[in-house]
């Protein structure tokens, strides 16, 4: 159990947090054939589109109502009808996601009574949806927008349905999950023999594949059609904490039942997800994820050697802190820094002492005596100030490739994360040298010898850096 | 103190733009920024523009003041390098609430410059106004000056939100800004007949350094450069400089033309991409020191640098002309670049199939005929339809062109080369030019090409030559 603070700075030092209209934005991508589109100016769309092309190394489709101030002061509808209508006979999508800014939610936009007049002065777009997503800057994070966004689309495209497909389920994925995650989420529900839809699907846009023609709109993702039979789904998994509004809304609109996984990172985690399946489907789990079981429960054997007693840094938005932390904590792994970006009723069950709604200046500040540090790539310079082993976790990882297929999830993808975890400790062991005990045997007093230590292990470090430039230079 | 609407109208009466000279009065007063199409437009906002134009400022705070997302989605994310400090890269936000935005922000805004001053004891802070803010009425201005005050340390406001405009017209507030807080308030301890001022370069990438040396070489020391590799003194004693160059088109040209007009500073627009250009500036630079009163030697050294790094470069170059003889070049960018390197390319026995000249003045198109002839393809606005289309059907070997459009290519499995700013490599003077050649014909030749384009053993008509035993 862990208390959950508010930094009292006036000052935000190196941001963690992003802006919720950018995690609603993502979440639009994940519908098929999709033009997402900020309400703002234009800045706010081109900081968000760099952003998502940095960290996907993908083409992006994003628009802008492209607010001034003259416009802004007046109202936007002009603005949104001209957006629309624009989008519409340049790039016929099948669905305009709206996301307000913090901009248009100052001046107080009442878009849902717009879009209502822009559809009656305009019969000729009644085809192409329009849903829309309040999320004002200057409220909440990234995974809260996305939230909203997905409530919004269950809002406006779920409808109660009579029939029921009898393999059909909706997943309802949170914003920390990765293309790679869905893909794999995907292969264990439909092992068990059923057709899961996932709302949205960022595997079918962003997962990095070469389509076979330019499209200007999203690449893939979940169409219009699954959108409007949520309704005949059998049940409904949402994954985080933050997905909770999304399946209650959808499960008081079609009776859909609905269950929240909290997160499918670990063993026992796991187990839950595949006992759930199992008892839905009604088939036995299947033997390629026993023998996975299996292996996750060997490499955590081999790997925890390495991972016991060490202290982790981590910063990252609640559900993926809550991901990671618990089965960090799970591993022998001590969270002695928890930074997060915004408010959730998963953090205060969080296995540390307390978590801090903050930036990365506090976790910077926590860390130093860590002996890992997890978070996105902003976290970069404090990892080289603090001389840190770092893993790179969250949205943006700009410095690293493959940020879309990282897998965290189901029991494979969590024995990745104990090899990858047992090898960041194992290539930080420092060397024993003679003075490593020297000052721990009490000759120069208790306070001398914690302070000699922690310096012997920076040497050490350094030591090894140096090292490891000369072994590849040897290999090579 | 000039109002904002004020200052815009004023960065839009540039009289050294001779783009704005072209136009009549009317015109003129409507500005230089195109009315953005809503659900068609891409591109930075004037906040942005601020921010690219003085965050390579390095051991400034750089204090956003706004919404989470004016900083947090996009900080740290430019190649500006430092030889020095690294304080431009931490981001500083006043990461206003919805109570800031009913209550106002200013008593946070001004809680956060103690805190950077207490914490971090910057030179300067600089204060960025954004769009929510400006909104709200928070006064950047005042709070600023208060804090001056109280601090004792320049507290500079930056007003451009970016609602006012697109990026371009935030690079000029952030001239004017620098004008009006910033040049003129400090004195260098020596000054030398051979102090010159670059402005409107951010040393991304390390550009800078790639020139460097022959201006030390020279004896040309860089007394200030607006604003790459900047520290703040060196801005705020900027008009000590003799003589001044202009870099990147227009962005900056309200800083060069102003201090010439108050501090006497000759400026000239050069750029360093382009063998021939680099030479120009040079010599420009060399001329300008000459007739402010520096020994006259100087040209004739420079003439030297000049005839040994070209042959240099040039032998370079030659050595890729028999592979890349030929290759079809499709170059998208904007402005200056859009001719500069075309030179260096055609020497590269390189054929350049289209050039984009979307931001390029009346200038920048004659040069472009006189590169590559009358019939040259030039593109006022090529939709990324259009490019992928004509990378699809080959009429192109390889595009270079900024970071956003890269996919287009890749996704029809051509090669590309990031020649904007969150390029990795630098391409500045005549070794950068050898350089870009080099990336080039790294880009073409690269073994991947052949696999990727190949299509998968099914998806070819089949033999089946594979033996099988019958079930």
């Amino acid at each position: 159990m862990a208390t959950v603070t508010t930094n009292h700075k006036a000052c935000t030092v190196n941001p963690l947090k992003m802006s919720q209209p950018l995690g609603a934005t993502l979440a639009f991508m994940g519908l098929n054939n999709c033009m997402p589109t900020m309400h703002g100016s234009q800045g706010c769309t081109s900081f968000g589109l760099v952003l998502f092309v940095r960290h996907f190394r993908e083409m992006i489709p994003m628009q802008t109502t492209a607010m001034n101030e003259v416009n802004t002061i007046l109202g936007g509808m002009d603005n949104i009808e001209q957006a629309i209508m624009n989008i519409w006979s340049r790039a016929k999508p099948d669905v305009i996601g709206l996301v307000s800014t913090g901009l248009t939610e100052t001046k107080g936009d009442d878009v849902d009574g717009y879009i209502k007049l822009i559809r009656a002065k305009h019969p000729e777009i009644a085809e192409m949806e329009i849903i829309y997503a309040s999320t004002p800057d200057y409220v909440g994070a990234f995974q809260d927008g996305w939230g909203k966004a997905v409530t919004s689309i269950v809002q406006e495209m779920a409808v109660p349905c009579l029939t029921i497909q009898a393999n059909r389920v909706n997943v309802f994925p949170g914003a920390h999950l990765t293309p790679g995650d869905i893909t794999e989420i995907r292969d264990i529900i439909e092992a068990f023999g059923m057709c899961p839809v996932f709302i949205p699907d960022i595997s079918g846009s962003l997962d990095g594949h070469i389509p076979e023609d330019f499209t200007p709109t999203t690449l893939g993702g979940t169409t219009i059609r699954q959108l409007r039979t949520m309704g005949e789904a059998r049940a409904s998994i949402a994954i985080g904490e933050q997905m909770r509004e999304a399946i209650t809304a959808l499960e008081s609109k079609t009776g859909v039942p609905c269950k929240l996984f909290d997160r499918l990172t670990g063993l026992e985690a796991n187990d839950q997800f595949m006992q759930y399946l199992s008892e839905v489907s009604g088939k036995p789990v299947p033997n390629k994820y026993r023998r996975q079981r299996s292996q996750l429960q060997d490499a955590m054997l081999d790997a925890h050697f390495f991972t016991g007693g060490k202290k982790v840094a981590i910063g990252a938005e609640p559900d993926l802190l809550w991901s990671l932390g618990s089965f960090l904590a799970e591993m022998g792994c001590e969270i002695s820094a928890a930074v997060t970006t915004t408010q959730s009723p998963i953090l205060e069950k969080m296995p540390c002492d307390d978590v801090l709604i903050g930036d990365l200046e506090d976790l910077e500040t926590r860390a130093k005596d860590c002996d890992l540090l997890i978070t996105h790539s902003h976290g970069r310079q404090m990892a080289e100030r603090l001389a840190l082993p770092f893993l790179r976790y969250g949205i943006p990882t700009f410095d690293r490739l493959g940020a879309a297929h990282k897998v965290t999830v189901g029991y494979s993808g969590t024995r990745d994360l104990v090899f990858e975890l047992g090898n960041t400790f194992m290539a930080d062991e420092h060397e024993t040298t003679p003075e490593t005990w020297r000052n721990s045997i009490g000759i120069n007093g208790e306070e001398a010898s914690i302070q000699a230590t922690s310096r012997i292990e920076i040497n050490a470090r350094e030591t090894k850096t140096s090292c490891t430039s000369n072994g590849s230079c040897n290999c090579g | 103190m000039a109002t904002l609407s004020e200052k815009v109208q004023d960065v839009f009466n540039e009289p050294g733009c001779d783009k704005n000279q072209a136009k009549g009065d009317k015109e003129r007063k409507k500005g230089c920024t195109k009315q953005l199409t809503p659900g068609a437009a891409a591109g930075g906002c004037a906040f942005d523009g601020a921010k690219i134009a003085l965050q390579p400022i390095t051991d400034v705070a750089h204090l956003v003041h706004g919404p989470i997302a004016c900083e947090g989605n996009g900080w740290d994310n430019r190649g500006s390098k430092s030889s020095d400090s690294q304080l431009y890269r931490t981001g500083f936000t006043t990461d206003i609430s919805e109570l800031d935005v009913i209550y106002g922000g200013e008593k946070r805004l001004y809680k956060s410059i103690r805190e950077i001053i207490e914490k971090y004891d910057p030179p300067a802070v600089f204060v960025y106004q954004t769009c929510v803010t400006a909104l709200i009425g928070d006064d950047i201005e005042v709070v600023c000056k208060a804090a001056t005050a109280k601090f004792g340390k320049p507290i500079i406001p930056i007003n451009a939100p970016g609602f006012v405009g697109a990026k371009n017209l935030g690079n000029k507030l952030a001239g004017e800004a620098l004008l009006e807080h910033v040049i003129g308030t400090e004195e260098p301890e020596f000054t030398t007949p051979y102090d010159i001022n670059i402005i409107g370069e951010y040393n991304l990438a390390g550009e800078l350094w790639q020139i460097k040396p022959l201006f030390d070489e020279l004896g040309i020391r860089i007394l200030s450069c607006i604003s790459g590799d900047a520290k703040y003194k060196e801005v705020a004693y900027s008009h000590r400089a003799r003589a001044a160059m202009m870099v990147c088109s227009k962005a900056m040209i309200n800083v060069a033309r102003k201090m010439e007009e108050r501090y006497g500073i000759p400026f000239f627009e050069g750029s360093f991409y382009g063998i021939s250009d680099t030479s120009e500036s040079l010599r420009q630079i060399a001329k300008l020191l000459v007739e402010r009163g520096a020994p006259s030697d100087i040209i004739e050294r420079t003439e030297q640098v000049i005839a040994r790094e070209e042959a240099r470069a040039w032998t370079q170059i030659n050595h890729y002309r028999t592979k890349l003889e030929g290759k079809k070049v499709l170059l998208i960018t904007g402005g200056v670049k859009s001719w500069s390197v075309v030179s260096a390319l055609q020497e590269g026995g390189m054929e350049i199939v289209g050039t984009s000249v979307k931001k390029s003045t009346d200038e920048d198109k004659e040069k472009i005929k006189e590169l590559m002839g009358e019939d040259a393809h030039m593109f006022d606005d090529m939709r990324p339809r259009d490019m992928y289309a004509m990378l699809k059907e080959s009429r192109a070997d390889i595009m270079l062109s900024g970071g956003r459009s890269q996919f287009i290519a890749l996704k029809v499995k051509m090669p590309w080369l990031d020649i904007n700013q969150e390029r990795h490599h630098a391409y500045a003077g005549y070794v950068g030019m050898v350089e870009l050649v080099k990336q080039i014909e790294q880009a073409l030749f690269h073994p991947v090409w052949a696999q990727v384009r190949k299509p998968a053993p099914w998806e070819i008509a089949s033999s089946t030559s594979t033996e099988v035993r019958a079930a």
